[in-house]
């Protein structure tokens, strides 16, 4: 009797390991077919002049992506500027400043929402509030599209990161009379640094290929990203989409695998390189 | 001997919930006062209402008084950062500031006096001498203050306090989390500090209290059970708890 109830324990801990595995391959499997898939179709598309030159109407040689690959970078650039000071100083709100949990929850669950916001919406309110009053499309408006997502991204990492400061540091901050701004910010912030330099790099890599948001906004030109404060601005995700989806001819879809295997490989090496610079080392304070 | 701290029907509230009843306690000038008593006595609350430092927690509440050179430091018209100048903290875990040993040290300095650069550095080797530290840090300075060893970053916490001239030292358990070579330094540090400042200290180690302090308060429950000389309290307690705790027969 005991013996059976031990084979039927040991047989469902069996089942039940197999689906986990199969589970994480599948899940990995999409990954590596993504990524195989465009570094095949994308490497094709790669040379010097593909990163040097910048993108052109179909038919004129030369065409590349670096004006694609600069306006990206300054629509980005844009968005950080934008989203990060008010977010880092939202996030010290919630994690030090608990005089009003009333407050903290209707912040907390707002930054919730708009986490799981759809991008699209995003893009779409940015148009209506920027793009149609203004007359024209802009890398600024794309810029406030991409910092409106990525401010509760970190507002919450921030908060986490300040949660994970030992509270014994911030009274023995006070405890030599220190004032409360001044623990926060050059005690508790000192000492989160880290963590909040990694929370804003890995929301940047995550806002960077967003696309929806861009095409309400930023749109794209075969132009350098000069008009970046008053007209369509180049960049990598709308290129991708232009040249995939809305052009009937092979050189274009190609340059597009291109452009998609460069953004690929950006975006991983700014994920996995935050995370190599910024390994979390654990010393007890 | 004059008094330097003495608490008057000090009461303590976690909320609603009531942990210090009616404390009296008299703490004389440069001596080392030891606060004895099983765990959630109240013991490590008593000291944080001294500096006010519960204030930090918005559901914390303290009542009576607690006069600091006879002046009630509850009262609302007390400048709080002035008092915990006046009065230094250690705690359990040492808390070194995510800076150099230097910067550790310098910190108050800045916060509370106008240095000049050379002033500032004679200062902070001063506050390291004091908490015999400087042999052992004087190469290393600009080092990170989180990589030297606990009990280096305790007497670091030790220097980083009394660099701000403080008058009372509180120490909450300072040797608990240390081993028995780094607590003999810090006793030994203990007692030469008393000649500057006056020292409560809160332990959970008979033989500490016993070896270093000149009073002992024994508090259960949050009440102040006894209080008198260590010797006497050691070696005569009148109250029959107060026997048993230090026999070790509870706590």
């Amino acid at each position: 009797m005991k013996k059976k109830k031990l084979f039927k324990r040991k047989l469902a801990n069996h089942i039940f390991r197999i689906f986990s595995l199969l589970a994480v391959l599948l899940a990995s499997a999409a990954m590596l077919v993504i990524v195989s898939h465009v570094i095949r179709a994308g490497c094709k598309a790669l040379s010097p002049g593909f990163f040097l030159n910048p993108s052109k109407p179909y038919g004129v040689p030369d065409s590349g992506i670096a004006n694609a690959l600069l306006g990206s970078m300054m629509i980005t650039l844009g968005a950080a500027l934008l989203a990060t000071p008010p977010a880092i100083c939202a996030g010290i709100y919630l994690a030090e400043f608990r005089d009003h949990p009333k407050v903290t929850a209707v912040l907390r669950f707002s930054a919730n929402v708009m986490m799981g916001m759809p991008s699209v919406l995003v893009g779409l309110f940015v148009y209506i509030l920027m793009v149609v009053p203004a007359g024209h499309f802009s890398g600024l408006a794309a810029s406030v599209a991409l910092a409106i997502i990525m401010f509760p991204v970190v507002m919450r990492t921030t908060e986490d990161m300040l949660g994970m400061v030992p509270y014994a540091l911030r009274e023995a901050s006070l405890a030599i009379g220190m004032t409360r701004t001044r623990t926060t910010l050059k005690i508790i912030c000192r000492s989160a640094r880290k963590g909040l330099i990694t929370g804003i790099l890995l929301a940047l890599a995550r806002v960077s290929g967003e696309t929806a948001p861009l095409l309400f906004t930023a749109l794209f030109a075969d132009s350098w990203p000069g008009d970046y404060l008053s007209g369509p601005t180049p960049n990598m995700p709308v290129l991708i989409t232009e040249y995939s989806t809305n052009s009937p001819f092979a050189a274009m879809h190609q340059a597009g695998w291109g452009a998609a295997l460069v953004i690929t490989v950006l975006v991983l090496a700014l994920n996995i390189g935050t995370r190599i610079l910024f390994r979390e080392k654990r010393h007890a304070p | 001997m004059p008094l330097k701290l003495e608490a008057r029907n000090l009461n303590f509230f976690y909320g609603s919930q009531q942990v210090l009843f009616d404390n009296c306690l008299p703490v004389e000038e440069k001596k080392i006062t030891a606060v004895i008593g099983p765990s959630g006595c109240g013991k490590s609350t008593f000291l944080r209402v001294c500096n006010r430092i519960f204030e930090l927690y918005r559901d914390q509440r303290a009542e009576g008084e607690l006069l600091l050179d006879g002046v009630n430091v509850l009262s609302s018209e007390i400048d709080v950062l002035e008092l915990r100048r006046n009065i230094g903290m250690i705690f359990q875990k040492p808390t070194p500031f995510p800076m150099s040993v230097f910067d550790n040290v310098a910190y108050p300095l800045k916060l509370h006096f106008k240095l000049s650069r050379s002033e500032t550095h004679n200062r902070v080797e001063q506050a390291l001498r004091g908490a015999s530290l400087w042999e052992e840090v004087k190469d290393k300075l600009k080092a990170s203050g989180l990589a030297l060893s606990g009990g280096q970053q305790q007497r670091l916490c030790i220097a980083r306090a009394i660099a701000a001239e403080p008058e009372v030292l509180l120490m909450d358990e300072p040797t608990s989390a240390l081993d028995p070579l780094a607590t003999g330094k810090i006793e030994e540090l203990m007692v030469e500090l008393k000649k500057r400042f006056t020292i409560m200290v809160v332990t959970h180690n008979m033989q500490q209290a016993a070896r270093i302090s000149d009073a002992t308060a024994f508090f259960y429950k949050g009440i102040i059970i006894e209080y008198g000389a260590t010797t006497r309290i050691f070696t005569n307690p009148v109250n029959r708890k107060t026997e048993e705790y230090i026999t070790g027969r509870f706590g």
